[in-house]
């Protein structure tokens, strides 16, 4: 009887322990069927290719983030909406995972007119982030434009009647080491950056073998 | 017993003179929150404690007494001028608000008396004034 019950408690361990390993986040985006040789195969909207100037006027490109999982955002300098509130949430991330090396950051700026490299380096510095951990990058106004909606998904627009400017949403916007889009989370609040958090730790466990 | 019921009316009186005044207080206390969480927290942080040294925290309660009088500027303003708070420098702009008198009042009553400051009561009238003498 009594090593029957162990069994059964060993049981319900292992089936619990099995839930927590098989937890994978969903990915994002657009997908399609593609024919192989060997049936039919998903493909997933990916991060394209992409060369912007970071805080530190080096060009750079998805080599900086090849074998990292990271987490996008768009943002600029001078917004004193929801900006400060995104990054303050995003830098208790970036704390929480600092000594973590296969994490990285990627903040795009759409204020192409003023935030040019010397301004986001000031920023990153007074942010407490100057590091190659956290990249803040400038690039041309169609290029982040068009790569904030259409592969991170986010909304960013020129608005004279806004505030200061511009519009865009506070995603952070999570991306696998396949350039995949595995979550958003609202910046600005914080039970989600806690989500955002926890999605990270799932998504480094995918990669452990 | 006349002399008592006067001597109990008086302090009746005295009594909720000083309530209706802490009433005052308070509702500028919670008002003040109101405005703060909407227009200030985001930089300036839920416990006033500022963003890293992009925006100066407001726990600096020396500098809060001796600066009380350009505060209300500042609030409507902004300011882009360096600052030194808890003895670390600060260059970073602040923009401008443009909030009633009332407003600003009840905000800086729930500044300057939140955060570590405790410093009282402040009315709507003193910030007309100090709003007349704003420095360029």
């Amino acid at each position: 009887m009594s090593t029957l019950k162990y069994f059964a408690i060993i049981i319900v361990f292992i089936s619990f322990a099995g839930c927590n390993n098989d937890k994978k986040l969903p990915i994002y985006g657009q997908r399609e069927a593609k024919i192989t040789k060997d049936g039919i195969d998903t493909v997933y909207q990916t991060i394209p290719a992409f060369a912007f100037l970071n805080q530190d006027s080096v060009m750079i490109t998805q080599n900086v983030f090849k074998d990292k999982i990271y987490i996008a955002d768009f943002f600029f300098t001078s917004c004193s909406t929801i900006c400060p509130v995104m990054h303050r949430n995003l830098k208790t991330v970036f704390d929480e995972y600092k000594e973590n090396p296969d994490v990285m950051f990627l903040s795009h700026t759409i204020d192409f007119k003023y935030d040019k490299p010397s301004v986001l380096k000031k920023y990153a510095q007074k942010l407490g982030v100057d590091g190659k951990k956290w990249q803040f990058v400038w690039g041309s106004k169609e290029a982040i434009y068009t790569i904030a909606e259409k592969s991170y998904l986010t909304v960013v627009e020129e608005d004279s009647t806004a505030r200061d400017g511009y519009i865009h949403q506070g995603w952070l916007v999570l991306i696998d080491k396949e350039k995949k889009m595995r979550g958003a989370y609202d910046g600005t609040k914080t039970e989600q950056v806690e989500q955002l958090k926890k999605d990270v730790a799932i998504l480094l466990k995918e990669y452990k073998k | 017993m006349r002399k008592y019921l006067i001597g109990s009316i008086f302090l009746i009186i005295i009594y909720s003179c000083q309530s209706s005044q802490e009433i005052e207080y308070a509702k500028y206390m919670s008002n003040g929150k109101d405005i703060y969480i909407a227009n200030c927290q985001n930089c300036h942080g839920e416990k006033g404690e500022g963003l890293g040294e992009l925006a100066p925290p407001l726990t600096d309660t020396t500098f809060l007494k001796t600066n009380k009088n350009d505060l209300a500027c500042i609030i409507k303003n902004g300011v882009n001028k360096e600052m030194i708070i808890n003895g670390k420098k600060y260059d970073g702009k602040m923009p401008g608000f443009n909030f009633a008198d009332i407003d600003i009042a009840q905000l800086m009553v729930y500044i300057t008396n939140s955060f570590g400051n405790k410093q009282g009561m402040y009315t709507y009238a003193q910030v007309a004034k100090d709003l007349n003498s704003c420095k360029p």
